[in-house]
């Protein structure tokens, strides 16, 4: 094993769990009131509140991931092309603003239901980007030759198809339900309380955060649970093919009868996820254009610092990801394994909470570092790594160990093995880490408020300090400016799916 | 192509982000050293009104920090002595109270003890008072008649009003009318009550959406502080058009009067400058500051009248209780207890 990657992967592995070890640290400081906290009905209510989200929501945004991922790519379906990108664009509202959208319009929206409809709605895409991006890159031929040898149409989807898909399943369904464990505004605003809810509840009376990190233990205990579970789940099958020249073109499924029906379920699930939320704002926009409210220099200033910040948090959450997502892919281990995972854990629980742990790490140990730029990059960097792990992990997938070998013994060394073969295999999928990275960090909110430098205002503090207030019009240039922002970076992850070989 | 593609998009975000990052240091986007440091959980308008009146008044340069309440204040205890704050002022009391406890609050100087009424201080001085906010049912004049309005904030617990009425007992705002009730109604009557909210009311996620949820017609009526609603009067009233106020009364647990605080850090590096600041923002002048923002809280300083539109503090007939002895764990406790946090 190269030392020097491990010792990378080591390194980035303790940075990471650090807040988390902090936060298990103030729980256990809670002692004999731990039982009382957490031995009650109201933990077994929020227990079953969060299993029933994350096992409700995820196959959903699977289903609708995977089904409009096989329509576009696979069948005759028109306009594919459009599709894509307005399939992609849910990832560029946050999925607060459309929450707000919705109960605006609808305010029947609520509860178990509500936040199934309006988490599906907006997290779907991370199951449709990798879907899409490998439907369109399988080998017809392989079908083909499943065919010839006997096997019915489904049954060549079911043994050939499906296990090439899995890894991007099941890295996108894990994504998903990361983010369901963590999420806050749109439960919140749905009145549907889980762990993660109810722990900014004890932040906000608690006079010691004993409780509160206490229910974060056990965010991480679920946590844990699901990084174990995607283990097997996701298989040990390897999806690269040799070369890039030969292979077929995909026989298109034709849907005749059903291109009707099938156009209408996706303009639905557009309708729903983008249309819905976006008039919503831009009627905001308009009237705040009317009444003057629109400010530009504060909007400008804001836009510069998200930018910043989102750009600096995407290049570092890049960065952090590669050694350990390297190293589970060349040299697959137990070690590999465990430091690509413990990876993901401080993803599952709030903003405030990793904030918080940083704040007291950071105060103690890096004086200098405490509430500038970067201790904020470092958080974002630990609140969003899963994106960009997940992103590289099917990246070097592409890149199989095979083709190292044949550069390496025609005399390259590993440095330029690297530059010269793995990165340009591999850096469609880098951008899409990055670009998942940077989206989340440009509405991310909690742990801004927390670390970023004094006077540093971000579209998503501008945003929360108007709509705090309820006063939506106020805050529709900053929401409009996150979607505006936002916007080209989706097109540039649908270059993603068609750029996949 | 691909390589392409991926290098000019990096190129164009990096470029982007170096003007965004020179565009910060111009603009003094960090940690000023001369500046004073405030850490701010109250609203953001009037945080800006009494900086910058501050300001012009002392020539002393302020730098505010923004958060809410209950972050904000494990933020100051998490950073310790080495914190960088100087003032910190806060919505509601608790948050406050959690950073006194911590021992990392100065005493107040004389001058701002002088300018706020005995009652409206807390018993340790250790922080004051900087605006007061009271508790208010908010009800649909087309679902409930004024006769039938509820006595006291305890009949809400009774059967008839089930899924009838609203609050947002996930916040400390309600933490702290709870704390009211604990403190004159005593722990039996209290935990009965909760127990009633639990299965009578509506929870909701903030004032403001059970403002909304009571204009909308879906409760008859809402426990919320009084500012939100006059301040939608004032404006469009578009979340309060179908509603009006109840004031309790009768030194009812329903006419509580909450307290947003200010405070000097005590390991301040500008102990004068801090005190001054919080001497100018209780005195006349930065109590009509208050006034004047449209924030709609009341007043607390001595010989200052809040905003015309609101009936006058000592007219609300608010609970004897000491804000400053409130038990909030004890609160803590029981919301837990009954499991509606």
């Amino acid at each position: 094993m190269p030392w020097l990657v491990v010792a990378a992967a080591v390194l980035v592995a303790a940075v990471m769990v650090l807040p988390v070890l902090v936060v298990i640290g103030q729980a256990s400081a809670s002692g004999d009131e731990a039982s009382r906290l957490l031995l009650r009905p109201r933990t077994a209510e929020l227990l079953g509140n969060t299993m029933l989200l994350v096992l409700l929501t995820v196959p959903i945004t699977v289903l609708l991931g995977c089904g409009a991922a096989w329509l576009v790519e696979r069948t005759t379906l028109p306009g594919a092309g459009t599709w894509r990108t307005l399939l992609l664009a849910p990832l560029a509202i946050p999925a607060f603003v459309s929450s707000y959208a919705w109960t605006s319009v609808l305010p029947e929206v609520q509860g178990l239901a509500g936040a199934v409809f309006i988490t599906a709605l907006a997290y779907y895409p991370f199951v449709f980007l990798p879907a899409a991006a490998l439907l369109r890159a399988l080998d017809q031929g392989h079908l083909d030759a499943a065919r010839s040898l006997g096997s019915s149409g489904l049954g060549a989807v079911l043994r050939v198809a499906m296990p090439q898909l899995r890894p991007a399943i099941t890295g996108g369904a894990l994504l998903v339900a990361l983010h369901l464990l963590a999420e806050f505004g749109v439960l919140q605003m749905m009145r549907f309380p889980t762990f993660t809810t109810a722990i900014l509840q004890q932040f906000a009376v608690g006079f010691s955060n004993a409780a509160g990190s206490l229910l974060a233990a056990v965010l991480v205990v679920l946590c844990i649970g699901l990084l174990a579970l995607e283990v097997p789940l996701r298989g040990r099958a390897r999806i690269a093919r040799m070369g890039s020249g030969a292979r077929q073109r995909p026989v298109a499924y034709r849907l005749g009868a059903w291109t009707i029906p099938a156009s209408a379920a996706l303009a639905a699930l557009v309708g729903l996820a983008l249309l819905v939320p976006l008039v919503l704002v831009l009627r905001w926009l308009v009237r705040a254009m009317t009444s003057g409210a629109v400010v530009v220099g504060p909007l400008l200033a804001a836009t510069g610092s998200t930018v910043g910040l989102a750009v600096l948090a995407g290049l570092a959450a890049s960065v952090a990801a590669l050694p350990a997502a390297w190293l589970l892919h060349r040299h697959p281990s137990r070690l590999a394994t465990a430091l690509e995972r413990v990876t993901y854990l401080a993803s599952a629980l709030p903003g405030v909470v990793i904030g918080l742990a940083l704040v007291t790490l950071a105060v103690q140990w890096a004086r200098p570092v405490y509430q500038t730029a970067a201790l904020a990059v470092l958080a974002y960097t630990v609140l969003f790594m899963p994106r960009a792990m997940v992103a590289w992990r099917s990246g070097l997938a592409a890149a199989p160990p095979e083709l190292l070998e044949a550069s390496r013994s025609l005399g390259l060394s590993g440095l330029r093995t690297l530059i010269r073969v793995v990165l340009p295999l591999v850096l469609p999928s880098a951008l899409t880490g990055f670009v998942l990275v940077f989206l989340a960090t440009s509405t991310e909110l909690t742990a801004t408020l927390l670390l970023a430098p004094t006077g540093t205002e971000t579209l998503a503090t501008a945003f929360w300090s108007a709509s705090d207030e309820l006063d939506y019009v106020a805050s529709a240039p900053y929401a409009a400016a996150m979607i505006a922002l936002s916007a080209p970076l989706t097109i540039l992850l649908r270059r993603q799916i068609l750029d996949q070989r | 192509m691909r390589r392409r593609t991926f290098l000019t998009g990096l190129g164009a975000l990096g470029a982007a982000g170096l003007v965004g990052c020179g565009s910060k240091s111009e603009d003094g986007y960090k940690a000023d050293p001369d500046s004073l440091q405030v850490y701010s959980a109250q609203h953001e308008n009037l945080t800006k009104a009494w900086a910058e009146a501050f300001t012009s008044a002392t020539g002393i340069k302020v730098q505010v920090r923004k958060g809410s309440d209950a972050s904000m204040g494990h933020q100051i205890v998490a950073e310790g002595s080495a914190s960088p704050a100087d003032v910190f002022l806060t919505e509601n009391s608790p948050a406050m109270t959690l950073v006194e406890r911590n021992k990392l609050l100065a005493p107040l100087n004389e001058a701002t003890r002088r300018q706020v009424p005995a009652h409206l201080t807390p018993s340790s001085k250790s922080w004051t008072s900087i605006a007061a906010r009271s508790t208010v049912l908010v009800y649909n004049t087309a679902k409930l008649d004024k006769s039938v309005l509820p006595k006291s904030l305890m009949d809400l617990a009774a059967p008839q009003w089930k899924d009838r009425w609203g609050c947002a007992p996930g916040g400390a705002d309600f933490q702290a009318i709870v704390a009211g009730m604990l403190a004159g109604q005593g722990e039996q009557k209290t935990t009965d009550w909760l127990d009633g909210l639990k299965s009578n009311a509506r929870v909701l996620q903030n004032n403001i959406a059970t403002m909304k949820s009571v204009n909308a017609g879906e409760i008859e009526c809402g426990v919320i502080y009084h500012y939100y609603w006059y301040r939608d009067q004032a404006g469009t009233k578009e979340g309060s058009g179908n509603t009006a106020l109840h004031y309790f009364r009768n030194q009812d647990p329903g006419a509580f009067v909450s307290l947003s605080g200010g405070a000097v850090l005590a390991r301040t590096k500008k102990p004068t400058e801090a005190h001054k600041f919080l001497t100018f923002i209780t005195s006349k002048a930065g109590q009509q500051v208050l006034v004047d923002s449209q924030s709609m809280e009341y007043a607390v300083g001595s010989g200052v009248a809040s905003a015309p539109a609101l009936p006058p503090l000592n007219s609300l007939q608010a609970p004897p209780v000491d804000p400053f002895t409130l038990n909030s764990d004890k609160v803590t406790e029981l919301m837990t207890d009954v499991g509606i946090i």
